[in-house]
């Protein structure tokens, strides 16, 4: 295939992938803004009055940044892992496997509809925090490029889980073991100074938590962990996750017998 | 002139250790009109499965129209269109989108892949349904709306496996008339069918194979000359309640109005009828029982020989 025909390809393969969520979009894109809205609302207000500063800055707007980079972790990941098993489920995936469409397009297809579809999300979330607090950012650059990198880093993750997946049960697992309790320890509703010292080194581990306080450090200028880690560590995932989809995708596990 | 498909020595173990293909070869010229026959589980589809890079063969050689599959797989996939056996699109996506984004995958840019789109829908009788969920299309639709989306990128060879399993009589006809139309134009057609009828009358080279093997592969006329007997059907206009001596034919009486006749190839069908006729039977119609390739399938692959009749 020549270049303009691959970006053909690609493009198709966007146009699709977004054309699929914005189709249902009362079941993807509507739910993260009322969940997110009783977040704010039940934490952020009722809570977080009590709660006073944190990191001196108002609990509501402690919590914003976590709570919409939430959203995007989330959704990035589930629009990549439902629409690729659906894919293999309904065996419309061949359509591609059949083309000459290279694998690395087809990946980073879906991971563009997934990263698309999380920072639609992000956005509509940061609308309606609009409606708790004013927006403030601090560093416009290190906000957009690390919810970007954020969006690519769970997009990669939720294709992977899709590739392993045979059953829709598999494609739940991760998200509701693994990608939540991360996401609420990765310190949205909190600074891990808060924490003992054990639990702080503890959550290190979290990979979470570096995303988490580089977007904060954009929008209000604090972060418990230093930005070369935090871009470090997304960074250093994505290649590593990249790496291992396209592997999987040359081998045609569970995508070919 | 370099072969549509050629296949050398093409093996394939599943990981659950079944051998599905014991080291296969075939060829299908350009231009040809090929059919792909065999019982269930035979490989037919293991076959196509690794000529459209579906399936990961375990050893052996597979070029299309040239283009090695291990080295040159992009072009080789460019000259492929796949007719699957099982419905493998997606039934929440309107009809029109998964024409248009097959040609996408191509490389087709979208104008020229809506243009495209809308000749073979139109051609398949699907463009009122176009923006459709293809979920709410017939079974006979889904077969046409998988045949647009193989042909949208114009390939050289198109692969149609089991293409009119459950469609009716009329629309099995009119998609025969097109896959003819489609070959006579210059596309290679492989088929694999059920309907030994189909591949009987469309195609002009016939292979067959059982338990992994290529059992025979030569034209369908060759193929049919090998039938040393064929059985037909008499209806007679005046019941029989036993039917008379017929010296030298090999005849039977089915019901009190219908006679069951094994006529071999070296003789000459007027004796029994002028053998009937001096006894008074007049014959109101003649049948095959089976079909011809029918006989010959159901020989070789019970058989296990090539030698049929």
């Amino acid at each position: 295939m020549t270049p303009q025909q691959k970006l053909t390809a690609l493009r198709t393969i966007v146009t699709r992938e977004i054309l699929r969520f914005a189709r249902i979009w009362i079941q993807t894109v509507l739910p993260p803004m009322i969940t997110t809205a009783l977040y704010f609302i039940i934490f952020g207000n009722l809570i977080g009055s009590q709660i006073g500063d944190m990191d001196g800055f108002r609990y509501m707007e402690f919590i914003i940044p976590g709570i919409i980079m939430m959203s995007v972790i989330t959704n990035s990941y589930a629009n990549v892992v439902s629409s690729f098993y659906g894919s293999k489920f309904q065996r419309h995936i061949e359509e591609m496997l059949v083309s000459p469409v290279p694998n690395y397009i087809i990946l980073t297809g879906f991971i563009t509809g997934g990263v698309t579809r999380g920072l639609v999300v992000g956005c509509a979330v940061t609308l309606v925090s609009l409606l708790f607090n004013p927006l403030s950012i601090y560093n416009l650059w290190v906000m957009l490029s690390m919810i970007v990198l954020t969006a690519i880093l769970f997009a990669l993750a939720g294709f992977i889980n899709a590739i392993y997946a045979r059953t829709f049960d598999d494609i739940s697992i991760i998200p509701t073991f693994v990608l939540t309790p991360l996401t609420y320890l990765g310190g949205i509703f909190y600074s891990i100074n808060m924490l003992p010292e054990f639990w702080q080194k503890a959550s290190l581990a979290n990979p979470i938590l570096y995303m988490i306080n580089a977007f904060r450090y954009g929008f209000l200028g604090i972060t418990d962990i230093s930005l070369l880690a935090s871009y470090s560590i997304s960074i250093g995932f994505i290649v590593v996750l990249y790496t291992f989809s396209i592997y999987l995708l040359r081998k045609g596990q569970g995508i070919r017998t | 002139m370099t072969a549509a498909l050629a296949i050398r020595d093409l093996k394939k173990t599943y990981r659950n250790g079944h051998i599905a293909l014991k080291g296969i070869s075939l060829e299908v010229a350009e231009g040809d009109f090929f059919a792909l026959l065999g019982p269930n589980g035979a490989g037919k589809s293991t076959t196509i499965g690794i000529v459209t890079s579906l399936v990961n063969k375990s050893a052996g050689e597979v070029s299309i129209f040239g283009h090695d599959l291990e080295t040159d797989l992009a072009a080789a996939k460019s000259c492929i269109g796949l007719v699957p056996q099982e419905f493998n699109f997606n039934q929440f996506e309107p009809v029109g989108e998964i024409v248009a984004n097959q040609a996408g995958y191509y490389g087709i840019e979208r104008r020229q892949a809506l243009g495209r789109a809308e000749q073979y829908l139109r051609r398949l009788g699907l463009w009122e349904k176009r923006r459709g969920m293809a979920r709410e299309l017939s079974g006979g639709m889904k077969r046409r709306l998988m045949i647009a989306r193989a042909l949208v990128h114009e390939p050289r060879l198109l692969i149609l496996d089991e293409p009119t399993a459950g469609v009716d009589i009329e629309i099995r006809r009119s998609m025969w008339d097109f896959l003819r139309e489609i070959n006579a134009n210059g596309t290679t057609i492989i088929l694999t069918t059920h309907y030994l009828e189909e591949a009987e009358s469309m195609c002009r080279n016939i292979a067959i194979m059982d338990e992994g093997e290529l059992i025979e592969n030569t034209s369908t006329r060759r193929l049919l000359n090998t039938l040393h007997m064929e059985t037909f059907i008499l209806d007679i206009a005046d019941p029989l309640e036993k039917l008379p001596d017929l010296p030298g034919h090999s005849v039977r009486l089915v019901d009190e109005c219908t006679i069951e006749a094994d006529i071999c190839r070296d003789k000459v069908i007027n004796d029994l009828f002028a053998d009937l006729s001096a006894q008074g039977i007049r014959i109101l119609s003649m049948r095959n029982k089976t079909n011809r390739l029918e006989q010959l399938f159901v020989r070789l692959v019970e058989g296990g020989s090539s030698e049929a009749g």
